[in-house]
């Protein structure tokens, strides 16, 4: 806390500096020091309790080295460009639909973020159910005479990951959308005249005009997805617990298993490391982006 | 008039463009354009609402009938048996007093973690906009970007901290948990409505003699009513909401509800009762679905300024 060496300048507005301890003790021993502290013990061989044993980069080779983080991070990266794409391209139609003008736009709105509100155990419970093969959409369709239809995607390794994507998109592709009509209000209403004088197409105005104009929403939002891609955890645990087999696990419920099941903190440490990494290499190019150019405000 | 209002500009230079110069036409109520446009978000709006409705149809129905019937159809016989039993006799582990323990953990949990964090978090926040002292932005800063690191990487070391103040397993422990985790977002929040407070507020309020607290607690907190509203309802979803935290830092008798549905559901042991099971996911759902639509428009700001941080 003290930058100066004076001590009337360290007692200079003291109940300001009183009230960030709390900030001040969060961003410095949580943050900073527990972050240092994951990082350093995940070089060490620690395993039912940590202990400061170097091991170099043991626990990471063992870590490429296991299958089921390689499942763990194929499924991620199949859920993570799901999630991208899907959410981006449903989030921003649906933003263009009610930013026609419509009538019951709140309704609609108010329809289609409702999921948002929910958690993920909630939403991977429904899932769930709606797509449990003896008595969810399969079995619907097969009663209606098509008795070779088949979908179940919760019990089948091969596409286990898509049925959780299509959960995970009915929860939040509505935040997006929400996102997408903050930033397609916020377009200046003469672009829309100007196009229409031009006798430009709809799509194309919207396709070559509005979206470059939305740059700044789109990052944004990517930035949003991609951070919550990475923490997906809650939604597995409900909807499949990572089955079939290890067929649906993710790198987060991979830390969470080694770490409180498997007592093998030192993997637990390597793992959550890798995804420290992951975000990192998302968040850096991003905040070089936006903040790079100008100096911090 | 309806249709025209509901036309964009752009539309409807498309349209005088295809029809070529004949005059203005009569526009339609059900124009392809319109039944296009509402096809699609009632389309939309029905996959949607499905889950929500198979949820509700499933909690309402007997088994024998869940086993015979469709999922999609209405019950036959409407029977609020699930109902009860999930929330008074559906069993995890040992205990059979059904998702009440779970709900009352969970208000147990969410009510002292939305006040603390909010209390400090606004404190914070004001501090940043109007008493700024040296080191502080770093603080911040480190605050923020704090906020993208994935919990995995912190929760240890967090175990750690909490067995050795002595409170791991508690919910005291739960709640400092949400507060520290709760902080980046809502000091960003609290800071950036204070910024954009007057200043002349704030200097007339120091030249009366008004000090720190002074000028929070009478003037600050007074004025800022609909940003707390903002923080109150990004709290108690994302709070009522979380699952890693509370299956980390509690144990099985203080398990939030959201730990104690999974258990339930999931659970390896006994027949599925999928009735109960809706039931159970309903009453976990309904808190944050109620928060939501009585809410409204201050939800969707809410998320918008939890959006920023990401």
């Amino acid at each position: 806390m003290s930058n100066n060496e004076r001590p009337n300048q360290l007692f200079r507005n003291l109940n300001a500096k009183i009230a960030s301890i709390p900030m001040i003790l969060t961003a410095l021993v949580v943050f900073v020091g527990g972050t240092a502290w994951t990082v350093l013990y995940s070089f060490t061989n620690s395993k039912l309790l940590p202990r400061l044993n170097f091991v170099g980069l043991d626990q990471y080779h063992r870590l490429w080295a296991t299958s089921r983080w390689l499942v763990s991070i194929e499924n991620l990266l199949i859920y993570g460009a799901i999630s991208l794409v899907f959410s981006l391209v449903i989030g921003f139609v649906l933003a263009a639909l009610l930013d026609q003008k419509i009538r019951f736009e709140d309704t609609f709105r108010t329809i289609f973020l409702y999921p948002f509100a929910l958690s993920f155990i909630v939403t991977g419970l429904v899932w769930q159910w709606l797509l449990n093969p003896d008595f969810g959409v399969q079995r619907v369709v097969r009663d209606l005479g098509w008795t070779s239809f088949s979908f179940d995607p919760l019990y089948n390794s091969s596409i286990v990951i898509y049925g959780i994507s299509i959960a995970a998109l009915w929860q939040g592709t509505g935040l997006i959308m929400c996102l997408m009509l903050a930033g397609l209000r916020g377009i200046d209403e003469d672009i829309w005249k100007a196009a229409r004088v031009d006798g430009i197409p709809m799509w194309k105005t919207y396709l070559f005009i509005v979206i470059p104009m939305m740059r700044p929403v789109f990052i944004t939002t990517l930035v949003i997805i991609a951070a919550g891609i990475v923490k997906v955890y809650d939604l597995v645990v409900a909807q499949t617990s990572g089955g079939p087999g290890i067929a649906s696990e993710v790198p987060a419920k991979y830390v969470y298993d080694y770490m409180f099941f498997a007592q093998n903190l030192g993997q637990g440490f390597a793992a959550s490391t890798m995804m420290l990494l992951s975000v990192v290499i998302v968040i850096v190019p991003w905040a070089y982006l936006e903040f790079g150019g100008r100096k911090r405000g | 008039m309806v249709d025209i209002a509901s036309l964009s500009p752009g539309a409807q230079a498309l349209r005088r463009d295809a029809a070529g110069p004949s005059g203005p036409k009569p526009r339609h109520v059900f124009s392809r354009r319109n039944i296009f446009l509402y096809g699609t978000l009632i389309l939309a709006a029905l996959y949607y609402l499905l889950p929500l409705y198979v949820m509700i149809v499933t909690s309402l129905k007997g088994m024998p009938e869940i086993r015979l019937g469709n999922i999609f159809s209405p019950p036959v016989e409407i029977t609020f048996e699930p109902w009860v039993k999930a929330w008074a006799t559906a069993c995890t582990g040992l205990n059979c007093d059904g998702l009440s323990r779970g709900f009352w953990n969970s208000v147990r949990i969410t009510v002292p973690s939305v006040i603390l964090s909010i209390a400090i978090a606004s404190v914070n926040g004001y501090a940043l906009a109007n008493w700024r002292f040296k080191g502080a932005d770093t603080f911040f800063i480190i605050l923020i970007v704090g906020a993208f690191i994935p919990y995995q990487v912190m929760i240890y070391p967090i175990v750690i901290i909490l067995r050795e103040i002595g409170i791991y397993g508690s919910l005291t422990g739960l709640v400092i948990v949400h507060s520290i985790f709760g902080m980046p977002i809502l000091t960003l929040l609290f800071r950036n409505y204070f910024t954009s407070m007057p200043e002349e507020l704030f200097r007339a309020a120091r030249v009366d003699g008004a000090g720190f607290w002074g000028i929070y607690l009478r003037i600050m907190l007074p004025m800022s009513l609909p940003i707390f509203v903002v923080a109150i309802i990004l709290q108690v979803t994302g709070i009522w909401n979380d699952f890693l935290f509370g299956v980390v830092y509690t144990r099985p008798d203080t398990y939030p509800m959201t730990v104690q549905l999974n258990n339930i559901v999931n659970s390896v042991q006994g027949v599925k009762e999928y009735n109960v099971n809706m039931a159970a996911t309903i009453l976990t759902g309904l808190v944050p679905l109620i928060v939501y639509f009585v809410s409204g428009k201050l939800f969707v700001r809410g998320i918008a300024a939890g959006a920023v941080k990401g």
